[in-house]
């Protein structure tokens, strides 16, 4: 099977005034179709800079970006097309979504953007998004500030499939929710990709949840992939110091596994 | 044991509005860790700064007795309590961006609390805020004190602002999230230091978190809150290992833990629904909406809180077994 998306020695830099920071370096990373990869890694590691270089949000400084098999690191960068097929979703749902604007225009934008199906069409798929991911469609008058967080992440949801995209890249999506929401969330994630056959490209640093929910990882450590493999395998037998660490400094909910 | 902090019958509310802590009891011992948990508004940080006597003007105590060593919180006068905290009760918040005053040296804002509450002039108080920052295991702190807060890590500032909270050796430590900010790795180092300056210093730590990790980690004791109650409380050891009301245990299951089972359908444990509105919750139980076991008599009144091998337990079948 060819990879739905196919990163290779993908790398950003800055220039400061101490020289060069290499924000990615040398990554290679493969996404099938259907299929979710975790990307883990502390704050400042460089996994949302390279998600955000995938969509191309940030210019990458070199390497290559394949999205089925065509190459996204162009010097016209990704058609209109290829961006349909790759969706994002924010950790902070709030900040993400325009505050002045209702939720049902929100989840209808990409579709006007792109110019799909006529305005009535459009309402009618906004309603119908907002009903699969557990929003009520008569609320489609309310504004965003009117939803609690795991119902804002639901909108930013509705708002990413609204194009139909193979692969959706979520940033921290559930880390600024509450546990109960965020498994609701998480579950809803998992079911959308059953039924709808979307790819993840799943940014956390919890990695006991992306243990749980991908089927693959790639741990990020100052800006370079430093393992990938199965979920289950890393987590029973993780080769690199780092993601030993990381490991061992989750709080286990558990007594019997106390470390200090 | 007798309490160091004894919270009785505790009521805040928004301001001729809508009650926020509802008759809410616990008490802390001398040395002792309680975890209080619970999500989003329900009453966890409400409750430390109704302890430090630092509300928001929204909100108002209308009620009850905060007895702290000998003396009620409630109601001893601004000053008596301004020399309280910091002296007798350090606070950790999450945040310590926030926290920290972005203009003064890292070294100034915790030489402050020692000449404001010990009296120290300004040289000493400055060498003893080096020592404290050697202590929290804060490297060339001789160096470090002269930096502004910017220029230190997340987990460096929290190390700062707990070396401020320790500076008097205080009784009590309130703790508000102090780690949620953190990165994992990070967090750990944290709440390993802030584990053996306790049993150094023999304070008592209210630990205020949503993370149950944490808490298996950490405490002593643990309170679960919801909607402005107190619903379940206990040994951490019994409570986890016997939860025996359903949002405890929904909480359990609803957290990442690799080393359990799957649930039947999807990747964790949901709890229904979602935490209630203030002003919006439900009569009686204010879990009951989101309760798979929830009957109609949880309607009639709050449950009380019932004796259960683990505690006590805010629901009327608490005392039959494992909560579902």
């Amino acid at each position: 099977m060819t990879p739905l998306l196919s990163v290779r020695d993908l790398s950003c830099r800055y220039e400061t005034r101490d020289g060069p920071l290499w924000a990615v370096r040398d990554v290679d990373l493969d996404v099938m179709p259907g299929e979710t990869v975790g990307l883990v890694g502390e704050s400042g590691c460089g996994k949302s800079t390279l998600a955000r270089c995938i969509v191309g949000l940030t210019p990458a400084s070199g390497g290559s970006i394949r999205l089925d098999g065509e190459e996204l690191l162009t010097r016209r960068g990704p058609s209109l097309a290829q961006r349909r097929q790759m969706q994002f979703v924010f950790q902070d749902p709030f900040a993400s979504l325009n505050p002045r604007r209702r939720v049902e225009a929100l989840i209808r934008e990409p579709l006007d953007v792109h110019r799909i199906g006529t305005p009535a069409e459009r309402t009618r798929r906004a309603r119908e998004l907002m009903e699969r991911v557990g929003l009520h469609p008569d609320w489609g008058r309310r504004f965003p500030h009117e939803f609690s967080g795991g119902q804002r992440q639901r909108i930013g949801i509705a708002r990413a499939l609204a194009l139909s995209p193979r692969l959706i890249i979520c940033d921290e999506p559930v880390s600024a929710l509450d546990v109960s929401v965020q498994a609701q969330v998480v579950n809803l994630l998992d079911a959308l990709q059953r039924e709808l056959g979307v790819a993840y490209l799943f940014i956390s640093h919890d990695l006991a949840l992306v243990e749980i929910f991908a089927q693959r990882v790639a741990v990020m450590y100052q800006g370079r992939i430093v393992e990938q493999g199965s979920s289950a395998e890393i987590w029973r037998n993780p080769s690199h110091p780092f993601t030993r660490t990381l490991i061992e400094a989750i709080p286990i909910p558990r007594v019997d596994q106390r470390s200090f | 044991m007798t309490a160091l902090l004894e919270v009785d019958g505790l009521r805040v509310a928004v301001n001729g509005g809508a009650v926020v802590l509802d008759d809410l009891s616990f008490s802390v011992a001398r040395g002792e860790t309680l975890a209080i948990v619970g999500e989003s508004g329900c009453g966890k940080s409400v409750t430390s700064l109704a302890i430090m006597r630092l509300l928001p003007p929204a909100l108002r105590l209308t009620g009850g007795a905060i007895r702290f060593d000998g003396a009620d919180l409630a109601t001893v006068s601004p000053t008596r309590m301004r020399d309280l905290r910091g002296r007798r009760i350090g606070m950790i918040f999450q945040e310590p961006m926030t926290s920290l005053n972005p203009g003064l040296r890292v070294g100034e804002q915790i030489a402050e609390v020692l000449r404001i509450h010990e009296g120290l002039s300004r040289a000493a108080a400055w060498r003893r805020a080096v020592e404290l920052l050697d202590h929290v295991r804060i490297p060339d702190p001789a160096r470090r004190a002269m930096e502004y807060p910017h220029r230190l890590s997340g987990g460096q500032r929290q190390r700062v602002v707990i070396a401020a909270a320790i500076a008097c050796r205080p009784d009590l430590i309130i703790a508000d999230e102090p780690t949620t900010a953190l990165d994992v790795t990070v967090q750990a180092q944290v709440l390993e230091l802030l584990k053996s300056l306790q049993r150094e210093i023999g304070s008592a730590v209210i630990l205020i978190t949503h993370n149950l990790g944490v808490v298996a980690q950490t405490a002593d004791r643990v309170m679960v809150m919801y909607a402005g109650r107190k619903v379940e409380e206990g040994a951490v050891a019994a409570i986890f290992d016997d939860p025996r009301h359903p949002y405890t245990s929904g909480l359990l299951r609803a957290t990442p833990d690799p080393t359990r089972p799957r649930p039947a359908r999807g990747v964790l444990h949901e709890i229904p629904g979602m935490v209630p509105r203030l002003g919006a919750r439900a009569s009686g139980c204010a879990f009951r909406p989101r309760c798979a076991r929830a009957v109609p008599r949880c309607a009639e009144g709050v449950p009380p809180l019932l004796a259960t091998n683990s505690g006590l337990a805010a629901c009327l079948f608490a005392q039959e077994g494992a909560a579902a």
